[in-house]
This record gives C-alpha cells, structure tokens and sequence, in this order.
C-alpha cells in the first residue's frame, strides 16, 4: 500500500514515457491464451448488463448467462446437508444449536479436528487433510467395486482445474522437437488449450464424432498422434467424461479402447470425470476409467499411468464458488510423485472449506442416518431436472431448420451445430469475427443471451456451434429455447 | 510413545488460527449468514436463519454482506466475477485509499486470488520469457520465505539474491541492491525487483526513504516491482521502527515505475489463511498487457468466495455503533494486545539466552533470532549429514515438541562471506554475543583477520499465539538450549 502511495506521487510532473511492460516484452506465450468461457463475449454481457441497471432501453430486462457451468448462479439450490456442516464448521458455536441434526454436527467435529487450530481458518498440509482424502480415497473403492485406492495417491486440490493444470506443469518438457505433445479432443473445454499454450506444450487435437453422437474413435486418436509424432513428442493423452462441452458419456468399450492405446503409445492418461453424476441419456453409464483400467487386468493396470479428477462444482451440488476438487494419481513414478508433492506445496493449500465440502461429497449421509432422506430427495430432484432439461434442449433445438442438436447424453451443456448462410459468414469477416461468435454477438444485443461460440472450444473446419448451459430453470429455459428458435430464423432470414 | 511433553507447539507457520488464535467472531457468523438454510422440506421452501437468539446476541443483519448479496451475489457456492465480486472489489479499492490517504485506488485494477501466492504466480507468467536467452531474472531478498522463490522457479527465472543487512535490522540497503543487479546482469535479463514489507521472515519494517530510493532505483534501471505486502498488520506495529506514514508527494519520479502490490487477509489479525484471501493491486500497467492479464486470472475461474468475503470484511470491520462492534474490538483488541506482549517477551527471552540474538520484532508475525552454535555442535551436525540449523531445530522438536523453521530454508550468508560481513561491523556497536577474540581482531586489516567460522544460524517462530503457548514455547526452548549447549561446550 505504502508503494502504491510513492508511486503515485512519483507520477506528478514528470513526462510521459513508454511503458516498461507491453505486448512485445512480456510473456509471448500468453499471447496465445484464450478462455472463451469468460471471453469477449461474456465482458460485453457484463457491460450490457450495467447499462439496464443505469436504465438504458434494450429489447430485454435481463441478460441470462448461459455460458457458464455455474448451478447456483441459474436458481438451483445448494443441498441442504452440505451448507449445514459448513455452517458448524464455520461457526462451531452453532454445535450447541438443535436446530442441526447429529450427523451434521458429526461430520462437522470430525472435519474440525483435524485442522490446525481446529478451525478452518488454519493452513492444511499442502496435499490436504488427512482424514478428508482417507475419505475419498474409500469413496472411489466404493465407487469402483471394491479395487483399492492408496489415500498417498489423493491430492486435494483449488477445483479440479488447479489439479489439471498442476500434472500438465509435472508433464510438459523438452524442447523443439522434443517439446511435449499433448492430446485433447475437438471440442474442448478451454482450460486445457489455456493451459497448453501457457506452459508452451503442443496441442495435438483429436476430433470427436458429431455424426455419431461426439464419441471417440481410436482410429482418429492414432490419425493424429502418427502426425503429431513428426513435430513432438506426444507423451500425454486427456479425455473428458462425460464430455465438455459435448455431453457424451463414453461407452465402456470406448473406454477400454482408449486404455489400450494409452498402453500401446506409452502416454499418460488425464481422466477428467467432474460431471460423473451428470448422466441422463438411457442406456448410458458413468465408468470410471480407474474402474475398467483395473478390470483389464494387472498387464494394464500395472503399467497405465493415469491421473483422475473430480471437482465439487458440478454434478449435484454446484458448488463452484467453494473451489473443492481431488486427483487420484495412479502407478507414478514414486521420484516424479514426490516431485508433484513439492510442487503442489508451493500454493500452500487449497481452500479449506472446499475441502471440508469434498468431504461430504465423498462421505454423504447414510441410509440409517437423519439426513438422508432429505438428502437424497434433493440430489434426485437436481439431477432429474437436468435429465429433462437436457431431452427439453434436445428436442426444441432439433425442431428448427439449421440447427442439430446431438443428445445431451451428460455434463451440463448443449452443442448444437448451426448453419450460418454464406452472407452471415462474409459479414462476420468483413466485421472481423469469426461467424460463430458474430452470431452470439448478435444474439446477446437482440435478445440479452450470453452463449459461449463453438470456436472457443474448437470444431471442423466450416462447421459452426455455441454452448449453452441447460441450468436455467426449466420455465426459464422453455423461454431461452424459444427466444433462440426465434433467433435463428431471424438470422436466417435476414442474410439470405 | 513416550515424549516429554505431551503436546506438540507448531509455531513454524504464519498461521495464527493453527498458533490458538481464534478467528473473529464476527468473520464467521457473516459466512454462515451467507447460507441459505432450508429446513422445511415441504412445498415451500423456506430461507431461514438456523440460529436461536441465545446463540446469536448480535443481529447478523448489520453485516455489510448484505449489500454485497443483494446486486451481484446469488450465491456462495458461485463462481463470481474473475477478480471478484465486483461490490467486494470496490470496497477493497476503498479500503486502499482511505489507508493511503486518499490517493484514489481503481478497481479495474484489482484482482482477487484464492491466496495470494497464485496471484504472484499470474504476475510472474506475464514477465517470463521462457525461451530468452540470458533468461529471465527476478531480484530476491535474503533471507525470504522460500515460496515465493520455489515458485519463480519453477516457472523458469533466474532467482538473484540480495541480502538483507543483519547489522541495522534486516534493511534493505540500495548500494546491496546495486551489487546484486551487476552480478545479475552478467548471467540473466532482470525484469524484476521483488521486495517483501514488513519482511518474511525477519519483520522488519522499511522506511520511507528505503521506499523511495528503492522506487528511484527500479525507475533507473526499468525494474517491475513486485510489493509483497501480505504481512502487513493494518495496526498492529511492535517496536519503535513503525513508520507507515502515508505520503502525499514524493520526490519527482518518472511515472512509469509499474508495480504489483500483493495483500492478504491470511495475515493480519483475521488470519483466514485456510479459506485462501488474496488480492494483487497494479499500478501503471499497460493497457494490453492488463487485457491479458485478466485471461489468465480467468482460466482459473474465481476466487474462493468465503475468501472473498473475509477479504471485505478485513476491508470495513465493524464500526463503532455497528451491534456486531463491541464483541469485535474485544477479540481484536484481545490479539492485539497478546501478539504485542509476546513480541516484547520473546525478544527478552531469548536476548537472555547464551548464544542468542533477537533484534526487536517491528512488523510481522514473526520472531528471527540469530543463534551462534559452538563448534562442535556444527562438526555433529554435519557427521548427521545436515545443516547446523536444521539440526538443532531437528532436536529441539525431538526433545521439546516445539516446532520452529530453521533459518536455512530461508537463505542466509555462508560462513565463508563472513569477513567482508564482519568487516561491516568495524566502527558499530557490535550487538552479538561475539566473543572477545574476534572483536581484538576487528581492529586489524582484513587481510590478517582470522576467525573462528561460527555459523550464524537462524531460526523462526510465530509469535502470533496466545500468551500460554508462547510462554510454554519460551520455557522449552530456555530448557532445551540450556542443556544443548552444555553438551557442546
């Protein structure tokens, strides 16, 4: 604070000169990174958002913000049980209040007592709480059938993307040629192209079926490590189940497939499974990639090196603004896993109610216990909204010419293809835009929806999408449907 | 397994809470106040205060939370805005100019982390350049809490020292500066100047004119400064060294020193280093590179939003007239007051004990003694294959169960600089306890200085506990130092 005030006066009287930081000398890889969830397009809605406030007249009276995975933000409840303990261990004076049942106040004790202090204010150990990822270590044995999971192989961590990004940093390396090569699909969630660019890795993308539902073909995996081979050296391969931002729940064959080839090209598998609850389509089924790794036998799953992530921001309890995740690490090198200990101790730790969130995640209430009933009452309700959301989105977007909407198989999102007529296309490059995000543009100023554009997360070449959330509540989500129906006929018509 | 004591005394962090600090009544009874409680599962469902009035003597409805919920807060299990909830910014912004007197703090140039480390981190991306050759370098203190430089590092720059002068209290001195910067020049690009105030972990605190010829020298050589203030204890100020005057006018600069100042309400007496707090100020950045600065604060989506709170509530506390006031300044003072009175004793202690030197504790969470081992205990320390310090703090936990950090983790000079260092104290007072054979040949030349090389050893304890703890702590720590030096005499 002190400096902010020297400088400041240092300002007074003096001539202009350069500025000692700028695009040129600052970090060149930084240029590249991109997170089109929060990008341009969100920054306007926020602006157009502050003009209704100061009263500006517009064709609408809110702006709803379907780009971004937050439950909370769109009107779903947080689940009463996990805001109970949380209260008590915010606030242990409450422990003496009736008002919250035992087996909160259980949970909560025990979460207490092994923070420092024990308060949740205190530092925890860098990798967590102990008794936290003792519980989350049980919770995948349960998960999984019974295979074993080591609580030393568990790292808690600020959300699932502080653990994504905390293994790419373990994994990328060398240099030129040799430079790490990292494989995600086409579409993406753009964390991983965020992070590629940041830490320099070469992106090798893998393209995703539309025609067949956004499923993964091995064949497609091989086309573009055999191409990526000649200018890197790919060593890690990530996949996204249920995907962002296609929805699709994997088969289990699909899975195996995907284990072998890891096996077959020595590449580290990154799981990412924070939608694992959000399941909706019939006739598919969350397998985790632990699971069926195990399940090969121990010629795989001795040899696969893997790595697992879940977040407490999805699947039924939204909590996004909690920032509580996990990574299970599988078969590492024991030297590059204390490496990866080292490194995640730099950030100290990760939030300590995020974690004592995860906990209950992991550990909810059990059948015989007080909680359960209303617990599970809320959990169904969530997810049974999000399965009916999903085949409501499906349906009314497949009802208008121009756009195809694959199931929503899982996740939380929509990623339908749009035809966008040559004129649009010209326009759009006239405007310097790229069509797609010149379509939601246009959208967000005559109707006040925010969507993410499909080139944010990647698409073939001359194909077109947005993601749209499918959070609303569904009254709400009735009118988006309808609005953006409205929209595109509109658009159509108008360049033609 | 039979010890001595029955329980271990961790002060080896900067974690009051996890030290016996209580949090702050007030802090916490507005992050339940944040959750919706809904306890009637019927058709309805009903928002209600879970408390019952016994519990609750102060209404929580004079939480200024409720301003913040009403325009853009829905919830606190959100992701909020990528600096922050834009009205907890604002208030942050105005917690930085009434502190500076005046001089107008812009929100836009806020951003809000989930801990301050990964703010650092953010800034520290921007200045990298990963395939320059020489690479890029960052000026560091020493000592210095080795976080921040393990994470320079591990991003790829040149981590330079400059040491911090013992003799006059851990100042920052510019000539130091200076030397640092030529020896950097010759093996790295030094983009950056990194300064810790009040220190980590020595406490000192800087002076007015220690800033201003720290701002002259980074303007003069095109330095990025990068302020690490997160000790920084609002009001709380031991010693007599306190000089937190609030400038209106400095002398003229160029206005184009660029600086990052980074804050936390993990230090302070809130002390909510779990929930993860942290926020970064910059000042004179370009425009562009501002632009991409947010997109990389973005992809890691928000900050914590319990922190966020914390945050605010470090920024307006509750004022005189406010219900929730009179039970706060009582915790507050309460901390205050003991942290203050710890300070004073642990520098009596340990200023008493054979071997011991502590300078006065000024800012800060922390007490840094100096600790002159005898030489045989240094030749055992390196037959177990450690540092001198590390051993001793090694057996000072074995035997005592007091857990403080050795000073070497936080780099310090080697034995073998000691003659220019020593030949620094020519014409000072010398404040160690030194003996009398070395002091006789501070009067020769250098040249035919001989001496025994006794390590300066470093150790540091929090000092922010309650007075019990602290008390015990001094006592095993007399006891324990006692019979350690007798069996190395």
């Amino acid at each position: 604070i002190m400096w902010r005030a020297l400088t400041h006066a240092a300002m007074n009287g003096v001539p202009q000169r350069g500025k000692l930081l700028t695009l040129d000398n600052m970090n060149p890889k930084v240029k590249r990174v991109e997170y089109a969830v929060r990008g341009p397009i969100v920054q306007r809605a926020v602006q157009i958002e502050k003009e209704l406030r100061e009263g500006v007249k517009k064709p609408f009276t809110e702006v709803i913000k379907a780009n971004i995975g937050d439950a909370h933000a769109m009107g779903q409840k947080p689940i009463t049980f996990l805001r109970q303990v949380l209260a008590l261990c915010s606030y242990p004076e409450l422990l003496k209040d009736n008002q919250f049942p035992e087996d909160a106040k259980k949970r909560a004790q025990r979460i207490l007592e092994a923070c420092g202090g024990h308060s949740i204010g205190a530092y925890s150990a860098s990798q967590g709480i102990e008794c936290i990822r003792h519980d989350v270590a049980h919770f995948i044995e349960k998960r999984d059938g019974g295979i074993p999971s080591n609580p030393d192989n568990i790292y808690l961590s600020t959300g699932a993307s502080d653990a994504i990004v905390t293994i790419l940093k373990l994994l990328v390396s060398g240099e030129g040629r040799d430079r790490t090569g990292v494989m995600i699909s086409i579409p993406q969630y753009p964390l991983y192209s965020a992070a590629l660019a940041e830490l320099d890795a070469v992106q090798i993308s893998y393209y995703l079926d539309e025609d067949k539902c956004w499923s993964l073909d091995v064949k497609e995996l091989r086309r573009a490590l055999y191409a990526a081979r000649q200018h890197c050296n790919p060593r890690v391969l990530c996949i996204i189940n249920p995907g962002n931002p296609t929805g699709q729940v994997q088969s289990r064959q699909c899975i195996e497939d995907v284990i072998r080839f890891a096996k077959e090209e020595n590449l580290f598998l990154m799981a990412d499974e924070v939608y694992q609850d959000n399941v909706y389509a019939e006739g598919c089924q969350f397998h985790s990639f632990k699971k069926v790794l195990f399940e090969m036998g121990p010629e795989y799953s001795s040899k696969v090196e893997m790595a697992s992530f879940h977040s407490t921001s999805k699947c039924y309890m939204g909590e996004c603004g909690f920032r509580g995740g996990y990574m299970e690490v599988i078969n590492m090198d024991p030297e590059v896993k204390a490496q990866l200990t080292k490194l995640v101790s730099v950030r100290l730790c990760p939030p300590v109610p995020g974690q004592a969130l995860l906990d209950l995640v992991v550990n909810p209430p059990q059948p015989d216990e007080p909680s359960y009933a209303t617990f599970m009452k809320e959990r169904t309700a969530v997810l049974a909204a999000l399965a009916e959301k999903a085949k409501l989105t499906e349906q009314i977007f497949n009802t208008v010419p121009g756009i195809t909407c694959n199931p929503v198989q899982g996740a939380m999102y929509t990623f339908p293809r749009i035809s966008l007529p040559q004129k649009a296309i010209d326009k759009a490059k006239e405007e310097g835009q790229v069509p797609d995000m010149f379509y939601c543009m246009k959208l967000l100023e005559e109707e006040g929806i925010c969507l993410v554009p499909g080139s944010g997360f990647g698409q073939r070449e001359g194909t077109f999408h947005f993601r749209m959330t499918i959070l609303p509540p569904t009254e709400k989500l009735k009118l988006v449907l309808k609005k953006i129906k409205d929209f595109h006929l509109r658009f159509t018509k108008e360049f033609s | 397994m039979k010890k001595p004591y029955k329980e271990i005394i961790d002060l080896s962090w900067g974690d009051l809470q996890r030290a016996g600090v209580k949090p702050l009544s007030f802090v916490r009874q507005v992050i339940c106040d944040s959750f919706p409680f809904i306890f009637f599962v019927e058709e309805q469902h009903m928002q209600v205060l879970a408390f019952s009035s016994e519990l609750t003597p102060h209404s929580f409805s004079d939480v200024c939370l409720q301003n913040c919920i009403r325009k853009s807060f829905v919830s606190s299990g959100s992701y909020t805005a990528t600096a922050g909830i834009p009205e907890i910014v604002h208030r942050v912004a105005e917690f930085i100019t009434r502190q500076d007197g005046g001089i107008p703090s812009h929100p836009e140039n806020i951003y809000i982390s989930a801990g301050s480390q990964r703010a650092l981190t953010n800034i520290v991306t921007i200045l990298m350049n990963r395939k320059a050759s020489p690479r890029t370098g960052i000026l560091t203190p020493v000592p210095c809490y080795n976080i921040a430089t393990l994470s320079m590092m591990a991003q790829g720059a040149t981590v330079v020292p400059y040491y911090l002068n013992q003799e006059h209290s851990w100042e920052l001195q510019i000539e130091e500066l200076h030397r640092a910067l030529e020896s950097a020049q010759r093996v790295c690009n030094p983009v950056a100047l990194y300064v810790i105030n009040p220190g980590n972990p020595t406490g000192h605190v800087q002076s007015r004119k220690s800033m201003q010829e720290v701002i002259h020298f980074v303007s003069e050589r095109s330095l990025f400064l990068l302020a690490d203030e997160i000790d920084v204890y609002q009001d709380c100020f031991n010693g007599e060294k306190t000089e937190f005057v609030l400038m209106e006018m400095g002398p003229p600069l160029s206005d184009t020193v660029e600086l990052a100042s980074f804050h936390s309400a993990s230090k302070g007496f809130m002390g909510e280093c779990g929930l993860r707090d942290g926020y970064v100020e910059l000042v004179n950045l370009d425009h562009t590179v501002m632009k991409y600065i947010y997109v990389l604060f973005s992809k890691d989506s928000s900050a914590p939003v319990l922190g966020q709170f914390a945050l605010d509530l470090m920024a307006n506390p509750p004022q005189p007239g406010d219900p929730s006031y009179p039970l706060y300044n009582v915790e507050m003072q309460n901390i205050r007051t003991t942290v203050a009175d710890n300070a004073k004793r642990a520098v009596e202690v340990v200023n008493n004990m054979l071997g011991f030197c502590c300078q006065p504790v000024e800012g800060g969470a922390f007490a840094f003694p100096q600790l002159h081992l005898p030489p045989k205990a240094i030749e055992k320390a390196e037959e177990m294959g450690m540092k001198p310090d590390t051993y001793y703090c090694t057996r000072l936990y074995e035997e005592s169960g007091v857990l403080v950090r050795p000073g070497s983790e936080y780099g310090q000079k080697e034995g073998t600089y000691h003659i220019r260092y020593i030949f620094q104290l020519t014409g000072l007072s010398c404040p160690f306890h030194i003996n009398e054979h070395i002091c006789n040949k501070l009067n020769c030349t250098v040249t035919s200085f001989h001496f025994t090389p006794f390590i300066f050893l470093f150790s540091r304890f929090c000092i922010a506990t309650s007075a019990d703890i602290m008390e015990e702590l001094l006592k095993r720590l007399s006891i324990f130092h006692t019979q350690f030096m007798e069996d190395f005499s």
